[in-house]
């Protein structure tokens, strides 16, 4: 894994700015100043390192994950991918991190008051590393769309909540995964924050059926980009050696 | 035409959203479900350096605290250094230090809570020391893309004032927005306080790293 060269400038024109009024809650969380543009050093370039050890056998398997007397209720589906750089590179034994709703649209979490109900067989979350050719997988229930409170009927389209660590804290992100052919995807005021098209596009994870596991799961394939990195090293000596 | 250029393009940011807390920090939102859980406890009893804790809040706009924020911290050990391969300054490495704890502010208080060491100081670019500085990550609901600054130490006045990340900080007043108050010491440890506000007055100073 390429771990010493710095990332390549975030192109901040593929991801939503802090302020988007259309997503009323941005309004008071939103820093007004500029970000202060920073070149890497040690404290960016790295970051934490996480071992199968702290991984359990289900963790990214969320139909057994959280199981108690059977099964979730939900089409059942295969999310797989990779997660590579700009390069192209692989992105090997990273941290990936999903949740999601159950099947009904209702999350595990004792903030969500949603009246659909919560499913005693599915927590809602999961999470693996990538293999060293930054390939990973997760078995769950495809989750449905919610109502939440921003226009009087505001729904979210059916997504699953992810976080990558990448090689260093600089390329720390969090995502949402969307599923082909959803008809809130035009007209969810969170996905279109995201102002570039493509970049929108990108976040929507097509069908796959070479990847379904026939008479059992349905599949979506979705990759991950994180920052690219220079293959060269600093200016100067980093290590002040 | 030129020839194409053939990079890939980053995956586009989204809010961590409400539910954060699922994902990220299961126990918070009310089950259990992993064997290994991430916690806001970085040192063990046997981790070197001085034992601290770090408590702060979020806040927004109109100066009420973000109840669901979640927080992670990154950071080099007493010595200096960063447990990481492209860290190779010869400095020891601790076997009872990562360096990296996540946490959700408390969904009644707002309050989030680390427990720490004071970590050493690192070279930075050009070969000139940073400052000990603790990397701060904030995801919440409305944010839409995670937050990156840092956390300095008020009793660190020398080597603040030469670092070069603060020194970037053209206005000098802001610079005091990345600096932890350092306050009474509770249970051996001592507690520094580290508000991050993420817009209006003393708006914090947030880094495109
Ligand atoms: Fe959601």
């Amino acid at each position: 894994m390429e771990t010493k060269g710095e990332f390549f400038q975030r192109d901040r024109r593929l991801h939503p700015p802090a302020y988007t009024p259309t997503y009323k809650t941005s309004v008071t969380r939103s820093p007004k100043h500029a970000l202060l543009s920073l070149q890497n050093s040690l404290s960016e370039v790295t970051g934490p390192v996480f071992g199968h050890n702290e991984i359990g056998p289900l963790d990214n398997d969320l139909i057994r994950n959280y199981a108690k007397t059977g099964d979730p209720i939900g089409e059942r589906i295969v999310v797989h991918g990779r997660v590579v750089d700009e390069n192209g590179r692989p992105v090997p034994n990273t941290l990936v991190e999903v949740w999601q709703a159950n099947a009904g649209g209702r999350y595990r979490h004792k903030k969500d008051t949603y009246l659909a109900p919560i499913d005693p067989n599915f927590g809602g979350c999961g999470r693996t590393l990538t293999d060293e050719n930054g390939n990973y997988f997760f078995r769950t229930v495809k989750p449905g769309p919610y109502p939440w409170r921003n226009y009087v009927n505001s729904w979210r389209p059916a997504h699953i909540h992810c976080s990558l660590f990448g090689s260093g804290f600089a390329q720390r992100l969090i995502t949402q995964m969307y599923f082909e052919g959803d008809p809130l995807i035009p007209i969810c005021p969170i996905l279109q924050t995201v102002p570039d098209k493509g970049a929108l596009e990108r976040l929507i994870a097509p069908l796959d059926l070479n990847a379904a596991i026939p008479l059992d799961s349905l599949a979506y394939r979705f990759d991950f980009v994180l920052r690219g990195r220079r293959s060269t090293m600093f200016e100067n000596k980093l290590d002040g050696n | 035409m030129p020839q194409p250029l053939t990079y890939l393009q980053e995956t586009a940011s989204q809010t961590a959203g409400p539910y954060v807390h699922i994902g990220l920090a299961p126990h918070q939102a009310g089950f259990d479900i992993f064997a290994h859980n991430f916690s806001n406890a970085l040192a063990g009893p046997q981790t070197k350096g001085e034992h601290i804790v770090i408590e702060g809040r979020v806040l927004d706009a109109t100066g009420s605290s973000l109840n669901d924020a979640l927080l992670e911290i990154w950071q080099a050990n007493a010595a200096g250094r960063y447990s990481h391969p492209a860290d190779t300054q010869d400095k020891p490495l601790d076997a009872d230090f990562r360096g990296w704890g996540r946490t959700g502010a408390d969904f009644d208080t707002g309050i989030y809570r680390f427990e720490t060491i004071k970590p050493g100081p690192v070279v930075g670019r050009h070969g000139k020391m940073m400052a000990p500085h603790i990397n701060f990550w904030v995801v919440a609901r409305g944010i839409n893309i995670g937050l990156s600054t840092r956390m300095y130490f008020s009793d660190e006045e020398a080597a603040n004032a030469a670092d070069p990340v603060l020194n970037l900080i053209e206005l000098k007043v802001r610079r005091q927005t990345l600096l932890a108050q350092r306050g009474e010491k509770k249970d051996g440890k001592t507690v520094y306080h580290f508000d991050i506000v993420l817009q209006g007055d003393n708006e914090t100073v947030f880094f495109d790293i």
